[in-house]
């Protein structure tokens, strides 16, 4: 987005900051309390270079080693003999998002065509199908619980199902209307309970909603182009998640201040999609600049880069095995390549799909993982 | 919009980019060295749990045996 567009978009959540003054962390009083009141804009265009220069000789000063170097000694990984161990077919058009319900054996997935499908992995039995009311489920995701799943997409809502032991009955009439955005719907997940659901969407923002309510509960904004995904840190680590976007940045958020506490911006492209590492000190991302890139937290800066001049097509989906050493990445020509976190080199590409892959997850307990694609399908992998 | 509401609100706008990169500016860092060190220890730690990594016999993983070998 180039200059113009970005700062009518700011001034657009500017006012929205002004009018609804008890739910945002920065109020107008607050962002002029350490400002001088003489600065001009120019002043204050001039000390925004300095500092952004200053982050970046901050950063350099502490990077004294590559990753990889790091990881010379260790062991190489061998050959990896990965293949498709199920196929579930079903959707009538692209499929969009998946995940995985914490029994580790059921997938919730949602598609082009409007329908979610809630499916048994072992047995590749369909055990749910709701009909959205709108094409292009962007996102949909499992609850804790493995009770209900969340979903929404053009329709710029999230909305949560119950699921139903009784097969018979229609989902559609319990539905609940959770999430409002003024764009359409990219991602979503529950929080680590079934009351708690976090978005992100075209609009520009990420927000926090009461799931029984429906009530706004924090809102997040910093990004100047549409957010295209999220991810929360592991349980362990607090309460922070990530989020990428079409403006190339990956930030780091605070969940109850709403603060942006870090911020990456060395992706050339649209972020697709931003994964936590297990530990929660690092995360991953997949780009339209055809690169998965690893940050890590703590040094604040990015540590690895997973690329090669083969590889030419966007990154749509990334996720990391159990241990974090490797990295599967779904990308738009159709294949997924899996990477060794640790020396940055790749140890295995697979082929099935024939279409672009859109969506992957490792399975809760890391003994597979599953791909969604355009070509109708999904896969699971082991 | 007037011109004079149009300018504070871009004055507004600098002075929360100025706020928000002071705030990253004094983030605590660590060196490359000590957090690459800690990436490689956790996956080497954690290595022998991973399934995908390890690889584990058939028997164990529900989705590697093919689904013709059930029994009903």
């Amino acid at each position: 987005f180039s200059g113009s567009f970005g700062e009518v978009y700011q001034t657009f959540h500017l006012s929205i900051y002004m009018s609804s003054n008890n739910k945002f962390s920065i109020s107008p009083e607050m962002a002029t309390q350490e400002v001088q009141p003489n600065e001009t804009l120019s002043n204050l265009k001039a000390e925004s270079d300095t500092l952004k220069t200053k982050l970046e000789d901050e950063r350099a000063k502490l990077h004294d080693v590559e990753l990889h170097q790091v990881a010379e000694k260790v062991d190489g990984l061998g050959q990896f003999i990965m293949k498709t161990r199920r196929t579930l077919k079903g959707h009538g058009n692209k499929v969009l998002c998946m995940d995985w319900c914490k029994d580790k054996r059921r997938i919730v997935s949602s598609s082009q065509d409007g329908k979610v499908i809630v499916w048994d992995a072992f047995t590749t039995n369909k055990e749910h199908a709701v009909t959205m009311p709108c094409t292009w489920v962007m996102a949909c995701a499992y609850a804790p619980s493995g009770c209900a799943v969340a979903c929404g997409g053009l329709d710029n809502k999230c909305s949560v199902y119950p699921l139903s032991l009784d097969k018979n009955e229609n989902l559609a009439a319990k539905k609940k209307s959770v999430a409002m955005h003024t764009n359409y719907l990219s991602a979503c997940s529950f929080t680590n309970s079934d009351m708690q659901i976090l978005t992100s969407s075209g609009d520009g923002t990420c927000a926090l909603w009461d799931v029984e309510s429906g009530q706004l509960l924090q809102s997040f904004h910093g990004h100047a182009a549409d957010v295209l995904c999220l991810d929360l840190a592991p349980s362990e680590t607090g309460n922070t998640f990530i989020s990428g976007g079409c403006d190339k940045k990956a930030n780091v958020w605070d969940m109850r201040s709403g603060q942006c506490i870090q911020s990456f911006e060395t992706h050339e492209s649209d972020i697709n999609s931003v994964r936590y590492y297990p530990s929660g000190d690092a995360f991953a991302s997949g780009s339209d600049d055809a690169t998965c890139r690893l940050y890590d937290l703590r040094a604040d800066r990015e540590v690895a880069i997973y690329s090669k001049e083969s590889i030419i097509f966007g990154a749509s989906s990334v996720d990391f095995s159990l241990s974090g050493r490797l990295l599967f990445g779904g990308y738009n020509d159709y294949t997924i390549n899996v990477w060794d976190v640790l020396k940055g080199t790749r140890v295995s590409i697979l082929f099935g799909h024939e279409n672009r892959v859109s969506a992957l997850r490792v399975s809760p307990d890391g003994t597979a993982f599953c791909s969604g694609s355009w070509d109708h399908t999904l896969r699971v992998w082991a | 919009m007037s011109n004079n509401s149009a300018n504070s609100s871009n004055l507004v706008i600098a002075q929360k980019a100025v706020k928000q990169l002071r705030l990253e500016a004094s983030v605590r860092r660590i060196k490359v060295s000590q957090a690459a060190s800690d990436l490689k220890t956790f996956c080497l730690q954690n290595a022998h749990k991973d399934p995908l990594l390890m690889g584990v016999p058939s028997s164990d993983n529900p989705f590697r045996p093919p689904k013709s070998c059930a029994l009903f």
